[in-house]
Order: C-alpha cells, then structure tokens, then sequence
C-alpha cells in the first residue's frame, strides 16, 4: 500500500527483473485462482502476482467436482458463478446407505432432501474444466500479473517489511505478503519449514466417470461399504462421477482389470439403483494420505488450500475446506489493508489462522474418524453406526447441522464471502 | 519549548519499554490488539467527514494527520498507507527514533519529532485531523493538554480522543485486571486518578469551540479476544469532535 509496495518493475542488464507486488500467489489452482479474484474485485488496488509452474490454461480434465452451496457463494461473490451454474448438474438430494458389497436392496439410512435455502440445491456437479475456464478467464480480465510457466527456488526473509522469492527464470518478487497455494506438497511450505502432521492410510481413492442405465435424478449417493465410502454423484446425461476407496491392493488389482470386468466390480459396489454400468473414463488412483501442516501461516506466508490441509475425501471436503481459507483470509487481508494495516504483519496473519485453524483441524478429524468408523466390517461397529445414522435421521435440528456442514454454510459469523456477501 | 504537560516520570517509564513497540506478542500486544477498532473507526470517521473514496488505495491523499504521543509509530504507519501526510509527536526521544527507524524500513514516509503539543502551537502549525489516542490519561494537565490539542485543528478537521473512563469498573478492568490479573500491561502504567470522563473531555472541548460530532464506548470480548465499537462508554471510549470552518 505504499510506494515500495506498488509494482515498480526493473529490469537489470541481464535480463532479470524484479516485480514488486502486494501479494504474491504461488499456485494457479482453483483455491489460488479464486484468491487472486476475490482480492481483486474487492481492492481493485491491490497489486497482485500469480505464479504457477505450468502454463495457465484450462486442463484437459474430464471430471467433475462437487462445488458446495457454501463454495458457489464464494463464486458467486466474485462474479464467477454464472458461467460455472451454466454446466453445472445441480445435487437435490443425498442419500446414504451402510452396506455390504453385493448387496442390492440397500437400506437408506440418511436421506438429506432438497434444499439448504431459497430454492438452492445443497451442492453441484461442476466439470473441472468449466470451473478452469471461468477462473482462468476472470484473473485475465481484472487485472493480476500472471508468471507461468515458472517457479519458486529461494524464499529470502531477511527483510522484515518485505518478503523477497526468486523464480527459476531469475525473475524476483517483493511481495508484503506470500500465499503458498501450491498443493499437498507445497514447496512454500517446506522452504518456511513449516512440519506437518501425516497419516498415510493403506487406501487408495478412486475416480471414474460412468455411464448407466436409469436416471440418477438429481441424486448423489453415499454408500459406506466396508473397504470405506463409495460415492456417486449426479453428471448430466445418465452420467456419474464415482469417487471410492479401497485397500491399497485391491485398488491396484482393480485397475489391472479390464473395462467390463471394473463396471461389474463398479455394479456390485453400487447396488442396483442405477441399472448396468459403463465406463466413460479411465479408473484414476492415488494414494491417501492425510497431511495437516502444523501452522498456517510463517513470516510474510499464509497457506491455503491443500498446502495447509490435505483430508481424507470421504466427505468431499477438499476444495470446500481450501475455498473456506479462501473466504477468511481475503477478508482478513482486506480489512487489514483498508485500515491501512501490514497486510504481512504477523498479527494480521494470526487472524487468519485463529479464524480457520479449528475448522481445519476439526474437518480431519471428523473425516479421519468417519474413515476409521466405517471401513470396517465388524457387526457391533456396524449395528452401532447404523443405529448412530438412523437416529441422526430423525432429530431435525442434527440432521439439519449436518446438511449444513456438508453444505458449507454453517455458522453466522463465518467468513462474508461464504454467506454470498461481498467484503 | 513549553514542556508544562509531560509528567517526567512517565517518559521514563515509556521510554524504557519502547524497544518492543513493535512486537504484536510482546509488552505492548495489548496496544497491537486495540489498533484495528480504532484505526477502523478513524477510517470511517475521516472518510465520512471529509467526503472521501472509500473503495481507494490511498483514500487519505491530500489529509495531513497529527499523532500525538506517538510512541512506536503504531498508528502513524496505517495513517501513512492510507496516503496522509503523517506528523507524529511524542516527548521520548528514543520512542521518535524507533518510530523513524521502523518508517523508513517500511518505506513510509512520516515526520517525526521529539517535540510536545505546545510547541506545534507556538510555530502556529495546523492539522486537518488530530489523533489522541491513548494519551490523555498519561498528561499532567488535561485541560492544558486539550486546549492545546483543539488549537491544532484546522479549522473544518477533526479531533479524536481515545481513553479510560473514571469509573468503578474501569479500575477493576484497567488497573486490577489488566496490570495485576492477566499482566498485559506492566504496574504503573496507568493511575486510577488520571482517568478522564466523557463529561471531563466534552467541557474541555466544548470551551475550545469544539463541537463533538459522535462518541462511542470500546469493549473486549474475551472469547475472540479482540476489541468491538459498543454502546457502553464506562471503561474504554473515543470521542470525535469537530472544529466549525471560519472559526
């Protein structure tokens, strides 16, 4: 915010040069993209760089992402929204069943129906690509300096008012403040040295879009089966984006198998509510694992995203945890700014961690230990969890905390941007 | 130079901490704590008043400020990178050059000077706004202090007071609590005797033709450990006046 801290760029004679910026953004994902946004569209006079180590273009991705409630707001908020809704298979209702594989009839144990609000499906399904392409095209219009392909290689903090990154090409920046969104291993976070809390499960998570033969109307599925949650959600056109994990061998002998043989195996999982199944994509593994960095924020460094938390996907909440950061932090960095704060300063950044650490901390846990309760197949665990459900299904007022939190929208005095309220 | 006001014993005791005014976990966290309900309520204030941009980078260019009593530059800084031209005056000269220090680190330009309110109105000089934020309560002659005070305002600015109120439950909070109780703030920082009252700030102001303009009390709540604007006035308060153009 001040003239030091305005993009002043010089360019030395060998080519190197050296922006200087307000904030830099490391990582050009939907979390960083959409940060860069919300900056920008609420301090328009904010100086912003974005730095990824690919080129910026919208990636050849076939699936598709729940965006929930919550999350839609953000996008909404800052003007996104409209494009993505567009391509988007709205969810209007959930339902999840606690079965055995092989089972056809399976019992509904918690059905979430409808709506969280005024006429608002709890989640939708977006492709990734629709969601790529309305971030990538908004960062263009307003106004943030792009730098990619390139990266970061040396972080230098000697300067308490300024933090000070080298890129591989030479080029530096002077940023009042760093964002590390960068991914589960973030390279920011390991140059701060920034620990982090690991748990590798012996499990791997799964994804593939199917085709089938009935309508899904609109239904996302949650089945826990007892290898861990296999999830179906609504795609347009008697699709399915499937989200599952297994045993880390099973996984791998499931995908040595060949096409019919994986829909079959597919079928068994899902009981018969969606009829015969065909593979629209290739099954995709990897392995999970779920990291939680010990602090969020580092001098002049704020982590966001899966840089600061990578939980385990059994609810689905990875991109609506890392847009959360998103919310919280851009509103802290902007009231900080307006009151003419060091948006860097380290108690402006403890606000920010104070903010979102417990939400963080709580969501893995919850996620960890729903894992840890439902892939498994003892019968007094089962009888007890099933009970558990049945009950959840019918106290209103939980199963209506519940369908908030998965909605992301819990909370009054969350972040504005969460509640669709510009900052 | 006129020094009447300053209470030598107090400059000592500021001078000696003013090392740490700058480390938000350190002595003065309690003052790191308290800067962004006041530095928001000096926003919305000097905007409103001066009909200026709020959605700007700099929505203060073209104001000059005057902070009286300093200390670290703690709100000086904020003022700086709202685009004002700054003036920050304390009376301990190690506090002035720590808060120079730390300007230009930040590449902020303010002027600093180890000089007391009196003397600015002896060389006649003026303000469009005038900070009294956390000082009152450490003068020796209040009334003396404010008058002073009022003179730097030009006519048509603005002047904000920010202190502790002398009440019952301000000396359980303040003195008992803060000092004795949770320890943010070193014994002797305050004396009860010194707290100021609304009432008290008002008259003063009011003979310096002075109109106040609002007032508004400055709570803590505890479980988010932040402070909030309220209504209630009997501890922490700030007090905004105005001074009449042609006067």
């Amino acid at each position: 915010m001040t003239q030091s801290q305005t993009r002043a760029e010089t360019r030395a004679d060998s080519g190197a040069r050296t922006v200087g910026c307000d904030i830099a953004i490391i990582g050009g994902g939907p979390v960083g993209l959409t940060l860069a946004i919300a900056l920008k569209r609420f301090a328009p006079g904010m100086e912003i760089v974005l730095v990824d180590a690919r080129p910026l273009a919208v990636p050849k991705d076939e699936r598709s992402t729940a965006i929930s409630a919550g999350v839609s707001s953000v996008f909404d908020a800052i003007g996104v929204w409209a494009p993505m809704a567009k391509g988007a298979e709205p969810i209007r209702s959930m339902k999840i069943t606690d079965s055995g594989k092989g089972d056809l009839y399976r019992p509904l144990f918690l059905g979430f129906e409808g709506h969280v609000g005024s006429g608002q499906p709890f989640a939708h399904m977006v492709p990734n690509r629709i969601t790529a392409e309305a971030l990538i095209g908004a960062i263009t219009d307003c106004g943030v300096e792009v730098i990619a392909p390139d990266k970061v290689v040396d972080r230098d903090i000697s300067n308490p008012v300024k933090a000070r990154l080298t890129l591989e090409s030479g080029t530096t920046i002077e940023a009042a403040l760093v964002i590390g969104a960068d991914g589960g291993r973030s390279a920011l976070r390991a140059m701060a040295g920034i620990d982090v809390i690991r748990h590798d499960y012996d499990q791997m998570g799964l994804v593939a879009t199917i085709g089938h033969e009935f309508d899904h109307d609109g239904v996302a599925y949650e089945h826990f089966l007892p290898a861990g949650p296999f999830a179906s959600l609504p795609l347009p056109d008697r699709q399915s984006s499937l989200v599952w994990t297994e045993r880390t061998k099973d996984a791998q002998a499931l995908m040595a198998l060949d096409e019919d043989a994986i829909a079959r195996e597919i079928e068994q999982r899902m009981g018969s509510t969606l009829g015969k199944v065909t593979l629209k994509s290739p099954v995709q593994g990897f392995p999970l694992a779920m990291v939680l960095a010990r602090s969020m924020v580092a001098e002049r460094l704020a982590l966001v995203g899966d840089a600061a938390h990578v939980v385990h996907p059994i609810a689905g909440q990875g991109l609506n945890l890392g847009l959360k950061d998103v919310a919280a932090l851009a509103e802290v960095i902007i009231e900080a700014a307006r009151i003419g704060e060091d948006i860097g300063a380290p108690d402006v950044l403890e606000r920010y961690q104070r903010w979102r650490r417990f939400d963080t901390a709580l969501m893995a846990m919850v996620t960890d230990g729903m894992n840890r309760l439902f892939s498994n197949d003892i019968a007094p665990v089962r009888i007890a969890r099933d009970i558990g459900l049945g009950v959840v299904d019918r106290i209103g007022p939980l199963k209506k905390a519940m369908i908030g939190h998965a909605a992301g929208i819990s909370g009054s005095d969350g972040p504005k941007l969460l509640r669709g309220i510009g900052i | 130079m006129s020094d009447t006001t300053i209470n030598p014993a107090e400059i000592d005791r500021f001078n000696a901490m003013a090392d740490e005014w700058w480390d938000p976990t350190g002595k003065f966290r309690p003052l790191h704590k308290f800067n962004p309900v006041r530095l928001a309520y000096i926003r919305e204030k000097v905007i409103g008043h001066f009909g200026l941009d709020g959605l700007a980078r700099e929505p203060f260019k073209g104001l000059s400020i005057l902070d009286v009593g300093c200390g670290g530059g703690l709100l000086c800084e904020p003022m700086a990178r709202l685009g004002a031209t700054v003036t920050g005056i304390d009376p301990g000269d190690k506090n002035v050059k720590i808060a120079a220090l730390h300007a230009e680190r930040s590449g902020l330009e303010i002027d600093y000077r180890a000089v007391t309110a009196e003397s600015l109105v002896e060389k006649g000089e003026q303000f469009d706004v005038v900070l009294n934020m956390e000082v009152v309560e450490h003068v020796a002659d209040v009334d003396l202090y404010l008058s002073s005070c009022a003179k730097l305002v030009k006519p048509g600015g603005l002047m904000f007071v920010a202190t502790i109120n002398r009440t019952a439950r301000a000396f359980a909070l303040a003195i008992v609590g803060a000092e004795y109780v949770l320890k943010w703030l070193p014994r002797g920082t305050h004396q009860y005797s010194k707290f100021v009252t609304p009432e008290e700030i008002t008259s003063v102001l009011k003979r310096s033709k002075m109109t106040i303009a609002d007032r508004c009390g400055v709570s803590y709540a505890p479980l988010e450990d932040r402070w909030r604007k309220s209504r209630d006035m009997g501890v922490n308060y700030m007090i905004l006046a105005a001074k009449p153009r042609g006067n």
